[in-house]
This record gives C-alpha cells, sequence and structure tokens, in this order.
C-alpha cells in the first residue's frame, strides 16, 4: 500500500527538529523507519507531517562519558552491535541486538527507535530497564533525563511529549559484568514471544550483583528485581539459579496469543531467566 | 551466422545452470508491476472487513470527487457485466456453489471480498480515494468451522440453503479395487489392532514472493492481458467466456512470474475487475495487490479436517484403511476448488499394499477466503495421514517404523501394482530408496542416541521421524479427467522452429514460473535434435506465441509438456528425412540420424539440421517433393500417471523445557524416474522441502471469531527462511516411469507432500515416552509444551 500524503522535513539540527515537532501540525519523527514505515502503509496511521531525523549528525554514535556510554538515538543497530566500546561496557547491549530481525531491518533500524517506538515485544527496552538507562529528551523547554524505569508507560506509550527528541541514552558501564539476552521465538526474524537480558557480576564463584529484564512479559518491559536481590550472594550453580529464576513471574502480566497463553509466557520466563544468568555467569 | 559445437556428452542428466536465472535473481526482467504504458490508469479495490454481512448502502460520493479519479466502480454498476467466476470440476453432478461474483453485489461471504473499486490516474490516488468509500454492512453470523458447517445449523451462503457443496466417495468392494473395510475394522476390533484418529490439516496461504499483478491494454484489434498467473491459457478462455470478447482477441501474457505454488492456478476478480475497467475507461489498467492484500485473498490453501481408522493384524498388516473427511472450500469455488480433496482421495493408501479402503469426502462452504490449489494439492494431506498412522502402528504393534513399512509396502518386483485406490502405479523401488536413506540419516546411531537421551532423562530429547512418499504426477490423461467431472483436458503442446541460422525456437504450452523449463526443455531438444543446448530458445507463457497450452500446475511439466517437446522434435526429425534424402541424392532408407546429422549410410555424405534448416530457408534445391518446412507441432495427452516415491528421515530435538524443536537432520532420498536437470531436481526437493516443514512447524492461516484473518500478515504468518531450516541431505535413486518415453516422473510437489509427517512423526517420536501421541499442526513450542503438560499428567 501506497501511505497518505504527508509534508516532509528533514531538520538538520535537533533544535530544528524539535522548532517543527511544535509548529507543525500532527508531527511524528522519522528515524530508521522499521516500524513506522509499516504502520504507514497499512495507513493504520497517517500523520499529516514527518520529520526525518535520518541528516541530524549529533544523533548518530557511541561515545565515552567517563561512567558511562552514550549512545546516539540515530545510532543504526548494525552499529551499536558492532561498537567495540558497547562490546566492552554493555554487551548486553550488543547481545540483544544482535538478535533484533535480519541484517537489513538491522542497518535502517535504530537504538532511540526502537525504545521511542517502545513495543512490549522490542528486544532493546528490557536492556534498559535492566541497565538503568537513563534518556535525555529534547524539547520546546530544552533538555531533561528520565530513567528507563520512568521512560516506559505502557503498549507503544513512552514519557515522551508529542513535541519532544529522544537525543540519547546513557548506559552505566558494566565493563568486567558477564552478561547475555535469551530470545524466544519460533523464527529468526520473529519478535520476541518472551525474552530474558541478564547481566551478572561474580565475585569468586558467587554473585556479587545481578540485573535482569523480562521482554514481553507485561506491556512495559519489566525489571525481575525478586530475581535479582534472590541471585546476590548465591553460588552460579544451576541450582541456585534454578531457585532464584522461579520468581521470575513475579509480578508480570503477560499477553496471550497465536504465541503461548500469559501462562506459557510464565513459564517461559523462569526457564529463560534460569538459561540467561546461568549463561551471563559462565556456567550455563 | 555460427552455431556452438553441440555437446558430445547427453544433456539429458547434466547438472545445468540455468538459463532463466541470470535475469531472475537480478531482476532485470519484467514482472507484471514493472510493465508501464502510455495513460495507463491505476485501480485500488475496496475490500470487505467481515466475513459475512449484507451490503445495505455505498457511499462513493466523496471518492468519485477526489483528485484523479477517472471511475469509481461498485458490485451494481457492473452487476450485468461481470458475469460469474467459474469452477471447473463437478466432483458430482449434483453439485452446489453459490454465484461467484468478481465484485459482490449485495451479499459478503468472506472477509477480502471487493465490494467496490477505483479507477485512477495513479496508485497513490487510487488508494487515497478508496479510503473515502462508504460502505454500510448488515453483518451476518459467519460459518468458520468446518465441522460445524457440515450441520447446516448456520449458513454461509443462505440462498443456498446449505453448506454441503458436494459428497464424494470411494468404496474399494464396490469399485472392485478390493475387499470390504467394515469387515476389517470389525476383525480388528475383535483381535487385532485398530487405530483411530483425528487431524486437522490446517489452513494456507501459498504465499508466493510476487503478489498478484494485472496490466491490461485495451485496443480495438485486441485486449492484451499482462498477469502474474500459472495459467495464461486458462485465463484467456475464462476471459472469453466470461466477459464475451472473443477469444481471437484475447491475448494473455504471463511475463517472468515469481512463484505461485497453486496459489496464481486460478481465475481471479481481479483479472476480471481490471478487464473491466480497461474496457469501461478505454485506457490501459493496472492492478498490483498489497501483500496483505494477497495474504487476505488471494486463494488459501489445505484447510481439511479427517477421521482416520486403520485396521490392522496384532502382527502390523494393515487390513484397511476408512477416511471421513471435511474440506473446506471457503466461501466460494474457485478453479478447482472442489477436486482438491479428490487428488488426494487415490493416495491415502500410499506405498502400500491394503487388501481394503473406504473414503468419504464432505465439501463444506464457509465465510473464509476461497481455498483451492496449494503445492501438493490433496496429495500431502493424504501422506500425511497414511504416514502418521504408520507410525502409530509401529508403536501399537511395538515395531520399528521402517520395519513395519517394508512388512506393507508394494515389492519393487511386484510393479505395475493396481492399487486398492484404483491407480496403476508405474514403477517404483521402495527397498533402495530406503537403504540409501537409511544409511545417509545413520539411522540405527541416531537411534542408540535417542535411546540414552531417553535414559538419561535429558532435557532435549531426540526424535527420529520416518516419511515413505509416493504421489501421482502428471496431470493428467484427458480421458481420467473426464471421468471425474473436470470440464478440461490434460494434454499438453509444443512447437519445435527450425530458424535460418541454425537457432532452434522451442515454444511451449506449460508456463513456467521459477521452474526452469526454458534450461531443461532446452536440454531435451538438444539431445535429440543434436543442436547445441545455447542454440535452443525456448518460449512461453504468451497466448500468440504459444496458442496452445495447459499451463503449469500438478508436476505435469516434464511429463506432459516436455513429452509434448520431445514428440515435436520427433517430428522434426521425420520431417527432415525426405528433404535430407533430396538434397543428398540418397534413398530415404539409407539415411540414419545420429548427433543432429542425417547421413547416408556407408558414406561421409551427410547434413547437420542447421544446414538442413538453412536450405529450407532458401528453397532453392527443393524439388516439390516434400514439404519445404522442418517446423513440426505435437500435442501429447499422457497415457497415464508417473509416481515418484521417496524416503524422508528427520531427527527432532525437542526442548521438553520449552517445547521447542529444532530440526537436527534431514535426509531425503527421492526417485523421481529419470532426471534432466539434477541442479533443478535439488531446488525444487530443497524447496518443497521448506514449505512441508513450513505446515508442520510454522505456518497456519488463523481467523478470529468475526472471521478475520488474525494471521494477515508475515508478521503472524511465519514463513521460514533459510535461517529455520537445516542442512537438507538429498539423494536420489532413479526408477524410471514406464509411462512416457523418457522415464520422467515429476519433482514440483514431492518435497512439500513428504515432509511434513517426516517432521511431526520425528516430534511425536520424540515425545511419546512423555505420554503425548500427537501435536496439532503447526506443532509451535506452546502447542509441544501443552502436549507435554497432558502426557503429564495422563
Ligand atoms: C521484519 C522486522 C523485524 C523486526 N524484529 C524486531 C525484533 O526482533 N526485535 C526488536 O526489538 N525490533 C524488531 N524490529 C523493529 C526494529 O528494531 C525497528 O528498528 C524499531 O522498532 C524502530 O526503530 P526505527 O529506527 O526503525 O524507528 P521508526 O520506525 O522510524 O520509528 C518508530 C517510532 O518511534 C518514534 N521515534 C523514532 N525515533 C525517535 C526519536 N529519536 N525521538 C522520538 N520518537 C522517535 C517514531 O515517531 C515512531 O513512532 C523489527 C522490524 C522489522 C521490520
Amino acid at each position: 500500500m501506497i501511505p497518505a500524503a504527508f509534508e516532509y522535513f528533514t531538520p538538520s539540527t535537533v533544535d530544528e527538529a524539535v522548532a517543527l515537532l511544535r509548529d507543525q501540525p500532527d508531527a511524528k519523527v522519522l528515524a530508521g523507519g522499521q516500524s513506522l514505515m509499516p504502520v504507514l502503509r497499512l495507513r493504520l496511521a497517517a500523520p499529516e507531517t514527518i520529520v526525518d531525523i535520518g541528516r541530524i549528525g549529533e544523533l548518530q554514535g557511541v561515545r565515552d562519558d567517563g561512567d558511562a556510554l552514550v549512545i546516539g538515538a540515530m545510532t543504526p543497530h548494525s552499529t551499536v552491535q558492532a561498537d567495540p566500546l558497547v562490546g566492552e561496557h554493555a554487551r548486553l547491549v550488543s547481545l540483544a541486538t544482535a538478535t533484533i530481525a535480519d541484517p537489513q531491518v538491522r542497518h535502517r533500524g535504530t537504538f532511540g527507535g526502537s525504545l521511542a517506538h517502545a513495543d512490549p515485544a522490542g528486544d532493546l527496552p528490557a536492556v534498559a530497564v535492566a541497565l538503568d538507562a537513563s534518556f535525555v529528551i529534547a524539547g520546546p523547554d530544552g533538555r531533561r533525563t528520565v530513567a528507563a524505569a520512568d521512560f516506559f508507560e505502557g503498549v507503544f506509550s513512552t514519557a515522551l511529549a508529542e513535541d519532544e527528541l529522544l537525543v540519547e541514552v546513557r548506559v552505566p558501564k558494566y565493563t568486567g559484568w558477564g552478561a547475555h539476552y535469551e530470545k524466544f521465538n519460533r523464527v529468526a526474524q520473529q519478535w520476541s514471544i518472551v525474552a530474558v537480558a541478564a547481566a551478572v557480576r561474580l565475585d569468586g564463584d558467587s554473585i556479587a550483583e545481578a540485573r535482569v529484564g523480562l521482554t514481553n512479559m507485561g506491556s512495559t518491559p519489566i525489571r525481575a528485581s525478586a530475581v535479582e536481590a534472590a541471585l546476590v550472594g548465591r553460588p552460579a550453580t544451576p541450582e541456585a539459579v534454578r531457585e532464584a529464576a522461579a520468581l521470575a513471574a513475579d509480578g508480570t502480566s503477560p499477553v496471550s496469543d497465536l504465541n503461548g497463553d500469559a501462562d506459557y509466557r510464565r513459564h517461559l520466563a523462569s526457564v529463560l531467566t534460569r538459561r540467561a544468568v546461568l549463561s551471563a555467569a559462565g556456567t550455563g | 551466422m555460427t552455431t556452438t559445437e553441440a555437446r558430445p556428452t547427453a544433456e539429458v542428466g547434466n547438472p545445468r545452470r540455468r538459463k532463466e536465472d541470470a535475469r531472475l535473481v537480478t531482476g532485470r526482467t519484467r514482472w507484471t508491476d514493472n510493465i508501464v504504458l502510455p495513460g495507463m490508469l491505476h485501480l485500488a479495490m475496496v475490500r470487505s472487513p467481515f466475513a459475512h454481512a449484507r451490503i445495505t448502502a455505498i457511499d462513493t460520493e466523496a471518492a468519485r470527487a477526489a483528485t484523479g479519479v477517472i471511475a469509481v466502480l461498485t458490485g451494481a454498476d457492473i452487476a450485468d457485466e461481470q458475469g460469474a467466476l467459474p469452477n471447473a470440476w463437478a466432483i458430482v453432478p449434483e453439485q452446489k456453489a453459490p454465484v461467484h461474483p468478481s465484485m459482490a453485489v449485495d451479499h459478503v461471504a468472506f472477509a477480502g471480498e471487493i465490494v467496490a473499486m477505483v479507477v485512477a490516474r495513479n496508485a497513490a490516488e487510487a488508494n487515497d480515494a478508496a479510503d473515502l468509500i462508504d460502505v454500510d454492512y448488515e453483518e451476518l453470523p459467519p460459518v468458520l468451522d468446518l465441522r460445524q458447517a457440515a450441520t447446516d445449523s448456520s449458513l454461509a451462503h443462505p440462498d443456498l440453503g446449505t453448506n454441503v457443496s458436494a459428497v464424494w466417495s470411494f468404496d474399494s468392494a464396490s469399485a472392485g479395487t478390493g475387499g470390504d473395510v467394515e469387515a476389517a475394522i470389525t476383525a480388528a476390533r475383535d483381535g487385532g489392532i485398530l487405530i483411530e484418529k483425528e487431524i486437522r490439516q490446517q489452513r494456507l496461504i501459498p504465499a508466493f514472493m510476487e503478489p498478484r499483478s494485472i496490466v491490461v491494454d485495451p485496443t480495438p484489434e485486441q485486449m492484451t492481458v499482462w498477469s502474474s498467473t500459472q495459467v495464461p491459457h486458462f485465463v484467456k478462455i475464462f476471459i472469453a467466456l466470461v466477459l464475451g470478447i472473443p477469444e481471437s482477441k484475447i491475448r494473455v501474457i504471463a511475463p517472468d512470474v515469481g512463484g505461485g505454488f497453486g496459489g496464481k492456478l486460478q481465475f481471479t476478480p481481479e483479472e476480471v475487475l481490471t478487464v473491466i475497467a480497461a474496457r469501461r475507461t478505454g485506457k490501459p489498467c493496472k492492478y498490483s495487490e498489497s501483500r496483505s492484500e494477497s495474504l487476505m485473498a488471494a486463494h488459501h490453501g489445505r484447510d481439511q479436517w479427517q477421521k482416520l481408522t486403520l485396521a490392522a493384524t496384532n502382527d502390523g498388516d494393515v487390513t484397511g484403511l476408512k477416511v471421513e473427511l471435511i474440506a473446506d472450500m471457503g466461501a466460494y469455488l474457485g478453479l478447482v476448488t472442489s477436486a482438491i480433496p479428490l487428488l488426494g482421495a487415490f493416495m491415502y493408501n500410499g506405498i502400500y499394499k491394503f487388501p481394503s479402503y473406504h473414503l468419504k469426502c464432505t465439501n463444506v462452504f464457509t465465510n473464509k477466503t476461497w481455498t483451492d490449489a496449494y503445492r501438493g494439492a490433496g496429495r500431502p494431506e493424504a501422506t500425511f495421514a497414511i504416514e502418521r498412522l504408520m507410525d502409530e502402528l509401529a508403536a501399537k504393534v511395538g515395531a520399528d517404523a521402517l520395519a513395519i513399512r517394508e512388512r506393507n509396502w508394494i515389492k519393487h518386483e511386484e510393479f505395475p501394482f493396481a492399487t486398492v485406490a484404483g491407480l496403476k502405479y508405474d514403477s517404483g523401488n521402495y527397498e533402495a530408496a530406503t537403504a540409501k536413506a537409511r544409511e545417509l540419516f545413520r539411522y540405527d546411531e541416531l537411534r542408540a542416541e535417542q535411546l540414552k537421551r531417553r535414559e538419561s532423562g535429558d532435557p532435549v530429547q531426540l526424535g527420529i521421524g520416518v516419511s515413505t512418499y509416493t504421489e501421482m504426477c502428471g496431470l493428467a490423461p484427458s480421458r481420467w479427467l473426464g471421468s471425474m467431472g473436470y470440464v478440461g483436458g490434460g494434454w499438453e503442446h509444443a512447437s519445435i522452429r527450425m530458424l535460418p541460422t541454425g537457432k532452434v525456437e522451442v515454444i511451449t504450452g506449460t508456463s513456467p514460473h521459477g521452474q526452469g523449463h526454458e534450461t531443461a526443455w532446452s536440454q531435451i531438444v538438444a539431445d535429440r535434435l543434436g543442436v547445441g543446448f545455447d542454440d535452443i530458445e525456448v518460449l512461453h507463457g504468451d497466448t500468440q506465441v504459444a496458442p496452445r497450452g495447459l499451463d503449469t500446475y500438478g508436476s505435469r511439466s516434464l511429463a506432459v509438456g516436455g513429452m509434448a517437446v520431445l514428440a515435436a522434435a520427433d517430428r522434426v526429425i521425420e520431417k527432415a528425412k525426405p528433404i535430407a534424402a533430396q538434397l543428398l541424392e540418397a534413398n530415404v532408407d539409407d539415411l540414419e540420424f545420429s548427433g543432429g546429422r542425417y547421413g547416408v549410410r556407408g558414406t561421409e555424405s551427410g547434413m547437420t539440421m542447421a544446414e538442413l534448416a538453412f536450405a529450407v530457408f532458401q528453397g532453392h534445391k527443393l524439388d516439390g517433393s516434400a514439404e519445404g518446412c522442418l517446423d513440426a507441432d505435437a500435442t501429447l495427452d499422457p497415457e497415464d500417471f508417473s509416481f515418484p516415491h521417496g524416503t524422508h528421515l528427520c531427527a527432532v530435538e525437542v526442548d521438553t523445557e520449552t517445547g521447542a524443536t529444532s530440526i537436527r537432520s534431514y535426509v531425503s532420498v527421492d526417485d523421481v524416474g529419470v532426471v534432466v536437470n539434477p541442479m533443478i531436481v535439488e531446488g525444487q526437493v530443497h524447496g518443497g522441502l521448506a514449505q512441508g516443514i513450513a505446515q508442520a512447524l510454522f505456518e497456519e492461516a488463523v481467523h478470529d471469531e468475526s472471521g478475520t484473518l488474525v494471521s494477515g500478515s508475515f508478521v503472524e504468518y511465519l514463513v521460514p527462511s533459510s535461517a529455520d531450516l537445516p542442512s537438507f541431505t538429498t539423494a536420489r535413486t532413479e526408477t524410471p516411469s514406464t509411462t512416457n518415453q523418457l522415464g520422467v516422473k515429476g519433482v514440483g510437489e514431492a518435497g512439500t507432500i513428504a515432509s511434513t509427517p517426516a517432521v511431526v512423526n520425528a516430534i511425536v517420536d520424540a515425545v511419546r515416552h512423555l505420554g503425548v501421541s500427537d501435536v496439532p499442526m503447526p506443532c509451535t513450542p506452546y502447542r509441544v509444551w501443552k502436549a507435554l503438560q497432558e502426557g503429564a499428567q495422563s
């Protein structure tokens, strides 16, 4: 199908983009287009204005900022996946990004677009929540920073106002942590039915710190705090991890669909959490 | 002009790269949607969102006033003009069917049915205007479940008075092909093995790569129609019959076509409507469907419910099979919708020697997209049923799955074999194919590993699935088709033109859409006429170039169309003989033809085909005693079907914690008779396996309770990619067919037919010891997991 007609702008700075979002009627940001274009082509949405942020240089790339990495919103998945800084300090991000769709989609789809889109089955939101990332947002009144835990509000809904732009995401460094993203789907290009993002820091044989995020176990990504708490101070053995992982579905509210009902998803959450944590700890 | 040297070695059997691939894989060719004509208008369709409704009003005013709009047409506007879409196969004389309009007039019977169309200057304007059309519907209760449909408790077409289109049955006792199945069942119940099983063959979507597209150029002299179709010859005839345009004024061209899988074996509403739009506006018109429209409204496949009763002795000798099936036609009958279950009805006995067989098939209407041919068309359903049953029988007897099959199958020395279903199997060697598959698969080693994993309680269990299949290829002897109620024939036609420059044009009535006929037909002709492979051009898919033909489907092209090509080549050789005799000043009886040359026996004197073609072109030296033309035509009606077969073995790993299945290894040994091009055969097998595995694991057209297609995009309708499939081990045995000159069979559908039961058998085999004896298709992780939960409880 062909999208309904729209006005099309290509700002070259964040300020210009924000001004367009404020001044133009019914404006929508276009990043990599991998989620927005299908919506437009199916005419599920017909915004009057499209603000293409693909030519704003400052939204591109990954940089080291002391105790955190800063990933520009327009950085394509393929760049994030291959970036050595991300590999070293936020390996969970590289691993989860590598599971997204296929090379074509990863070359066009962006880090910021995935987070702003806030699909419950998207892979990066759970990672951002698990890693306590923070979101730098530009609006008509300047910039503000929102914690990952507060950014995701519901299905396709975030703390971003209509005239705001996600500029970059700050991911604290997890240098030396083990990480694993355990994604469960039926075909390689499919979105997650359930997935678990896990990062652990070992102290000898036991787990000193753990971060666990769940994908598609509710309308927003979920931090499996009960699992994290149960893991700390325990040895990274299959038995100990199994016990902690049994708590993964606590407080979740997954959907039922063609791929499985809520009970099945809860069951998967604990199986996948066990596998993710053991792999992250290198004992899986 | 020079011609290349004829290859010394035979072309048939040579794994040549396909001539057509360079243009197909680079896309540098004409797909219908690429065609742009001066002044061309574009169509957009408005489709019903409801599965069953009455149309109470359509407001087209805003659309008519929109920018660029030339015309807006509703069903009421074209009611007198559009005629009805044809069904070409009445499986019983009293078959019932609703009138099938291209555009609904006052009643819609499935979600996706066309209710209006816009003709505009460009596609975007057509789409914009289509959005402005306001249709009022009065919703009616949709009939969605095929078993419920059979009870007539609610009607898909209230005017028809019933949902039942036809009931067809076969009984071996009354047909004289075997005994009484009820007696076999009674005996098994008293002291033998009786297996009863219900199987749901889920609805599938052909999902060809190129969505359907049509361009119509109406001029007073000719209506030229380009269509992404498998059947240009059918389309031509039906445009004439349905729209009253003289057949001689219609030219249908299927340019390169990006796949069909049976899904483009159809005469479509969109074709009729594009012709109507062109005729009304007098301008070229184009319609190209979106992927969503394609998934929703192009015909679907499978969708049957099977109730099976297998009777056997305690030793595992099958004594009878009874099949009751209900087949979902969807909302209407397409070209051969009603006959799809019939094409399987003769294959339920598979490769086995059953003494008795009974089948009853009930065709019903529902408020879903109409179904029709999809790769295998009836035979996958039949093969799945019998191959699943054979595994269940093995489990009951406590025998090995291969051993139980061998006990029952037709031995190679018993061919030709008259089956209990009334067919004559030409040839086969099930022992050879199975032995080879067993070895390649390392069957015994895998069985040992399976046992180990069972004993250790490994969370990942190993299963081995067997499928020993046969199928009927080469659709079809016209007499057989006629006896079954089909209005058309099953012959094929070919022409060969010997050009003055030494080149050869082969014109075929088959219509390839990915199969590689240009290459394979060239190989056949190169060998027969002794001309170079590269000097042969194969033309097809244009009713003006290839006026006679019945197109491509049902694994018929080589066994029927290829043999017509061979027959035409033989006529060329025959026609050349008196001419050669005259020019060589020899007696006809002293001539012999070999290596592309007529020689005078015992002398050096002779002429090549190229020399003869040039001499005929000049005509200077011909004395008029023989016709001065080498070109020849041939129509061939196949003597009988051919029956390829094979043994497929599949090893799966089932993760009992998540229910996920992954295929660890897959071995196929196919016997498709004599092979013209091994590389093409391998390609067909790979693609076929992928589609058959897709039915087992991934694909299903799902509707919600209102009749909306939930799996309406590739996000939900999961077509596997190479990343989701194992590396296949493919091999062949070669038992020539006895029903055609070259001994070829067919391979277009074999992989699809064989692989589905191999995978499901493997899954059940992996978890049978955990209390699972079946998993409905597609065997999603969720369903496998649920079956394991239930197995643990029982
Ligand atoms: C076949 C396919 C498979 C996929 N599989 C997966 C998968 O397995 N896992 C997964 O996580 N994703 C998957 N995706 C989605 C992919 O990751 C997309 O890239 C992502 O969802 C959207 O990113 P984008 O850059 O394409 O954004 P767009 O499509 O351009 O935009 C998406 C939404 O975010 C808004 N937006 C984008 N950037 C900003 C910004 N900087 N500020 C404010 N709003 C913004 C847009 O307005 C729009 O509403 C898949 C996509 C496809 C096509």
